[in-house]
């Protein structure tokens, strides 16, 4: 069961080959063996996940069964779970119940999905290396001493460690792709509106928006299609029909437009191996019949500052609901109300989230916001624009995710922006909204390299079908991490 | 753009987050830093460029004002950190 992939593990359980509760016992045990070095899950959800399982087993006996029916996964713990606890990686929430369910794991229950915990990620989403979350750091499956990426790096991790074998993301400014990039697997982060956000604890709404982490193309089209459509409950939620995902995947590349950045491939701060791979990949898409073209994006370099304005502005609004009355952390002894918010607020965020929630109420705070907030969203049209130009050139774009392969533990910590610039490659995607996917496409020094798809609103079925017929004509998504036996 | 120490705790206040004496040079240290990031924006002319709010440039969807909701208050008071007779405690405000 170790190397099925979700659809091969679906047609295992059609054919009875075995039952859900035997596959989830199979990846049960194997969490319980692995996790603790990793820190990928923070809960483990064994007797929910028997439950899910033996539910599961029903349906797919009563003829009731969807292709994901009896498929175990793992939740990013960013998603509300009812009735489980949600920490969102923060002492805030480390004693939250979530009182209800998010749209994105309701919709993987309803298709009969086994839940076997909640990954761990940096604190509320802000971080690139998994290093901010109250848990702990994860480790990377591929070398221990190394970040899985972040925000959502127990997700990424748990999947290249085979103790999942599919689980959730969200991608506010490359959270998805980077940390796939980092731990060797595929991540796809849909259009902004896409999948509803319902449920999923706000960082910066109007970038948030939650995907997958897979071993293949294949599997994220299975999970995508589950996920996605309109949901009333979101109001950025767009009304717009879920295409047949899975169907697509075969689609002939011949003629296929592919876009590369030259900001991308000439910036200073890029590997020359992650680039030598990067250009690898696009050369086994010509052999596909693809063909390539030089394209610009002349704004992508004020992406990081124009993201570290939006995202820090939007999340001291949002996170300005944990005030230590209603739910989360509350002080001990509070002198009166603003102490009680005070000291709440001050010990219950850790000092990432602190930095973007004061750095977001500066650019907010009088006499600022024409400034910053305005000006970024200024530079967020004129990105948009960039990529408007772009597509009329190409159907995809492709480069690096990210500038290197993972770092280490610590090497990045003391100083946060040298941390920010490792999402140089992603951030503008987020600002624009468009879907972008990251799959394995080379190695650096022993370590995995992701190869950044991007493309035009909604074309998700296209990024799954390009990252499927390269993984038809290559291996790099079937290497896995040595110590995971 | 370099932060005082009275700046740092300015904003903070403002954001009521209470951070220790001792980590304010960090905090104006760090978002100094950030702030310098975020200065490049100024060299680009954005005179007539419409702000971007949403992507694919969304409005708000209307519904009918009709009740959606059921009461759940027992259920969300029981996470909270104190309640009383279905009210949630804080210290008091007025003397």
């Amino acid at each position: 069961m170790l190397e099925k992939t979700v659809a091969e593990l679906s047609a295992g359980l059609a054919a009875g080959e075995f039952s859900s509760e035997e596959l989830t016992r199979f990846y049960l045990d194997r969490v319980e063996r692995l996790n603790p070095e990793l820190n990928a899950y923070v809960t483990v959800t064994a007797e929910r996940a028997l439950a899910d399982a033996r539910a599961a087993d029903a349906r797919l006996a009563a003829g009731e069964a969807g292709p994901l029916t009896g498929i175990p996964l793992a939740h990013k713990d960013i998603f509300c779970t009812q009735g489980i606890r949600t920490a969102c990686g923060s002492k805030m929430l480390d004693n939250f119940i979530a009182p209800y369910e998010s749209t994105v794991s309701q919709r993987l229950m309803d298709a009969g999905m086994v839940l076997l915990g909640k990954t761990n990620m940096d604190e509320f989403a802000m971080g690139s290396s998994n290093e901010t979350s109250y848990y702990g750091p994860v480790r990377n499956p591929w070398d221990v001493e190394r970040v899985p990426g972040g925000s959502s790096g127990g997700s990424a991790a748990a999947v290249a460690a085979r103790i999942a074998p599919v689980a959730t993301g969200t991608d506010t400014g490359g959270s998805i792709r980077q940390p796939a990039s980092f731990c060797g697997v595929t991540g796809i982060k849909p259009t902004y509106g896409r999948v509803s956000r319902w449920g999923m604890i706000a960082f910066a709404s109007s970038l948030d928006q939650a995907g997958i982490f897979s071993r293949t193309a294949e599997d994220a089209a299975l999970l995508l299609a589950a996920m996605s459509g309109f949901d009333p409950k979101d109001s950025t939620s767009v009304d717009q029909a879920v295409p047949d995902y899975r169907a697509e995947l075969d689609g002939p590349l011949e003629g296929l437009r592919i876009g590369i950045v030259r900001e991308h491939l000439e910036s200073e701060g890029l590997d020359g191996e992650v680039a030598g791979a990067v250009r690898a990949a696009i050369a086994e898409f010509e052999k596909l019949g693809a063909t390539t073209r030089e394209i610009s994006l002349p704004n992508n370099h004020l992406s990081v500052p124009a993201y570290y304005v939006v995202a820090p502005a939007e999340c001291s609004s949002n996170l300005s609901r944990f005030d230590g009355v209603r739910f989360g952390y509350r002080c001990e002894d509070p002198k009166d109300l603003e102490d009680l918010y005070k000291r709440s607020r001050g010990e219950g965020f850790g000092a990432e989230v602190k930095r973007r929630i004061l750095v977001g109420t500066y650019a907010l705070s009088a006499g600022y916001y024409d400034a910053y907030y305005k000006k970024a969203q200024q530079i967020r049209a004129l990105i948009r624009e960039d990529f408007r130009a772009a597509f009329q050139e190409v159907d995809v774009i492709m480069g690096p995710t990210a500038p290197s392969s993972a770092f280490r533990i610590g090497e990045k910590t003391d100083d946060p922006v040298s941390m920010y610039l490792s999402d140089i490659y992603t951030i503008a995607v987020n600002l624009a909204g468009l879907p972008g996917l990251s799959i394995p496409c080379g190695h650096s020094a022993g370590l995995p390299v992701g190869l950044q798809v991007v493309g035009d609103y909604f074309a998700e079925g296209r990024l799954l079908n390009v990252a499927h017929r390269f993984q038809q004509a290559t291996d790099w998504h079937k290497a896995a991490p040595g110590a995971i036996a | 753009m370099s932060l005082t120490r009275a700046d740092v705790q300015k904003i903070a206040h403002l954001a009521r987050v209470a951070i220790r004496e001792e980590d304010i040079p960090l905090y104006a240290d760090n978002l100094s830093n950030i702030l310098a990031l975020v200065e490049q924006m100024e060299a680009v002319n954005t005179t007539g460029v419409a702000p971007l709010a949403h992507p694919l440039d969304a409005v708000q969807r209307l519904r009918p004002d009709a009740v959606g909701e059921v009461d759940q208050r027992e259920q969300f008071q029981a996470i909270a950190p104190r309640t009383e007779d279905g009210l949630y405690l804080v210290p008091k405000v007025i003397e």
